[in-house]
């Protein structure tokens, strides 16, 4: 068993999405410190507010402000805060029905340790000093003694300039391991040479390997080496350019069938102008100093393969 | 049975169940060569080649992954060569058996080939969970799963379902029970440990691991044929909770308490039952919506306290139940399986053996 392979894979994006008409009131509402519930058929205030009845599929868009105070009704004291969670320090995730509402809202409480906090007591939401419209303008609760606290002014300001969609950035962190058939098609590499594996029972090779026939489904394990030349079996021009590709467009992009191998790879041709490429072209790979796969693929100067040598890898 | 049955509807079977042993990392291997085994294991046991079998399909997460389309990277792994009859859930496995149950109840296939797998070992599980939130209210805010859960079993202590020690006794019970499951990740005596996030410790939380399971599903004769006890399905259902956590009561499970009814779990006492429940509380929970009294043996395979492959745990409790059914254990069993976050979205199924 070679070493196992390891490498980190960050996965984020920023995800762009658009409000209906009763989050979009609602995030709005939160730029302008209001907190806005929806009012169902039978007369109960969900906050945070939806589109449609959770109980009934009514749709619902009766909005009414409520109050910026409420009341716990359960938490978990959460001593180690985890990236991109609201507070840095330890705090309390809570569900907090708001004094108007029927429902909890969940959120984040900043507190001192667990023994501050119980179910039953009763909290004020602390505003984000900056406010975008998302649910992190409200920045956390805090514990609040006093009475219940009217719902917030500026309903005035919910009408002029709405917010109509969030941005919600997200990213996850994965350490990626390719398995037993790649890493020995990665560790081959590492010595130019292009390893495949054969299915022992329809006979092909595949590469990349990945363990597996597709075709029979049954594991393979006997290791071959293919190439380095091989067949174009078919091939694109791309025209567009690629962001942070430092290859002038425009190239060619194409299947290449090494030789030994029952199953085309892909790469791309160079060396030879991109209108003269051409189903049979015969090349090899071009390998770079320190790379870890091939550059690029160019003509080895033969004479092109017959058509009946490839046609099965089209 | 006093309920009704819809009139000429085929009498559908798990057949054969293999599980991987389920293991914190497999590194050394990609899905589909951890699945492979499992998959040719399930048909070993039947007789049946991949050519045989008429549906197939997975439950599997591309977020595990952390790739778009991961599962067709394991479909390798069934000899995936068209035509073949398949399809894909992004769910827990338990859901394509449901899935693949209807296609057999329709006529249009007699077997069934169901697999789910999940490596949550490349990443960090709990903020991977997060992304399956509301996107606009909650899913910005990054409350992992064990928060979500310790929300949940404040909820029940509150409400004096439960209590740290009887909370703890569960935990325990299932890691003991586990020790006859060698495919379980944690068996024996684990130590309660610190808070993960107050009221739960990590005994209260699941292991985070990696597995696969399989199971070949079959129809009226062929069930027969396949199997010398089959486990019959008598009734699959699933249901879902209001998407917000701030609408339901934390405390009760209305949800699996329907998918019960509808899958007829209530008509006759069960002997068994395998009851997926990431969480010590949230076993809490679904003894409550299900009516299980100590009559019932629940989670003799150590359940999700003691292997929770994501993606793969809900599948395996229906596997195990069909299992003791198989081997005699158990003439009527009841299996659950959940996802999401505080038993979002249930299913039940209910199996039954032949009398002997």
């Amino acid at each position: 068993m070679p070493e196992v392979l390891k490498a980190p894979l960050v996965v984020e994006f920023p995800f762009t999405r658009s409000l209906g008409p009763v989050q979009s009131a609602f995030l709005t509402g939160l730029r302008e410190r209001v907190v806005l519930g929806v009012r169902t058929g039978d007369g109960r205030t969900l906050v945070p507010p939806v589109e449609y009845d959770p109980v009934t599929a009514e749709e619902i868009h009766d909005l009414v402000p409520v109050a910026p105070t409420g009341t716990v009704t359960t938490w978990a004291w959460n001593h180690a805060p985890r990236r991109g969670q609201p507070l840095a320090t330890p705090f309390a995730w809570v569900l907090v029905r708001l004094d108007g509402a029927d429902t909890a809202l969940l959120h984040a409480l900043d507190a001192p340790g667990p023994d501050a906090v119980r179910t039953g007591m009763r909290v004020r939401i602390r505003w984000a000093a900056e406010r975008v419209g998302a649910i992190t303008d409200i920045a956390c609760f805090e514990p609040h003694t006093g009475e219940p606290e009217p719902p917030g002014g500026g309903l005035d300001a919910l009408a002029h300039d709405p917010v109509t969609g969030i941005v919600a950035p997200a990213r996850l962190d994965y350490t990626y391991s390719p398995g037993r058939a790649q890493s020995a098609y990665i560790a081959g590499l590492s010595a130019r040479r292009t390893v495949g594996e054969r299915c022992p029972s329809c006979r092909k090779v595949y590469v990349p390997p990945r363990g597996a026939c597709p075709t029979c489904g049954v594991p393979t394990a006997e290791r071959v080496e293919v190439g380095p030349r091989g067949t174009v079996t078919t091939f694109c021009i791309v025209n567009i350019k690629a962001k942070n590709l430092d290859i002038e467009v425009p190239y060619v992009y194409a299947h290449i069938a090494l030789d030994g191998a029952d199953l085309a790879l892909h790469g791309r041709i160079g060396g030879i102008p991109y209108d003269q490429v051409r189903m049979g072209l015969r090349v090899e790979p071009v390998w770079t100093e320190g790379a870890r796969h091939p550059d690029h693929y160019r003509p080895t100067g033969e004479p092109d393969a017959d058509y009946d040598v490839y046609k099965e890898l089209l | 049975m006093t309920r009704e049955e819809p009139p000429g509807r085929r009498d559908v079977a798990v057949v054969a169940f293999a599980q991987t042993d389920v293991a914190r990392t497999t590194d050394e291997l990609s899905e589909v060569e951890m699945l492979m085994p499992v998959l040719h294991s399930v048909l070993e046991r039947t007789g049946l080649k991949t050519a045989d079998i008429d549906f197939t399909c997975s439950g599997s997460s591309d977020y595990l992954a952390g790739r778009a389309f991961s599962f067709t990277l394991a479909l390798d792994g069934v000899g995936a060569w068209p035509p073949i009859s398949e399809s894909h859930v992004e769910m827990d496995g338990a859901w394509a058996l449901y899935e693949a149950w209807t296609k057999l109840l329709t006529g249009d296939a007699d077997t069934a080939l169901v697999y789910s797998y999940g490596k949550s070992s490349p990443g960090s599980l709990r903020d991977v969970l997060t992304r399956q939130l509301d996107p606009y209210y909650v899913a910005p805010l990054w409350p992992d799963s064990v928060a979500l859960a310790a929300l949940q079993a404040q909820a029940l202590i509150d409400a004096g379902d439960t209590d740290e020690p009887a909370l703890a006794a569960i935990g325990a019970r299932s890691r003991r029970t586990a020790t006859l499951n060698s495919h379980a990740q944690l068996r024996g005596s684990v130590p309660q440990g610190d808070y993960a996030v107050r009221p739960l410790r990590t005994g209260d939380c699941p292991p985070v691991g990696d597995g696969a399971a399989a199971v070949v599903l079959a129809a009226g004769e062929r069930a027969r044929e396949l199997c010398s006890r089959p486990a019959w399905i008598r009734g699959v259902d699933h249901r879902v909770e209001a998407h917000s956590l701030g609408v339901r009561d934390l405390t009760d499970s209305p949800s699996t308490r329907l998918a019960a009814q509808r899958a007829g779990a209530f008509d006759r006492p069960v002997d068994t039952a395998e009851l997926h429940a990431p969480f010590s509380s949230q076993e809490v929970v679904l003894r409550k919506a299900l009516r299980l009294d100590d009559s019932v043996r629940v989670n003799l395979s150590g359940g999700a306290l003691a292997a929770n492959p994501v993606m793969a745990a809900g599948l395996i409790r229906i596997g195990e139940a069909a299992a003791r059914i198989h081997r005699g254990d158990s003439d009527r069993a009841l299996a659950h399986a959940t996802s999401g976050p505080c038993l979002q979205q249930n299913l039940v199924a209910v199996l039954e053996g032949e009398p002997r």
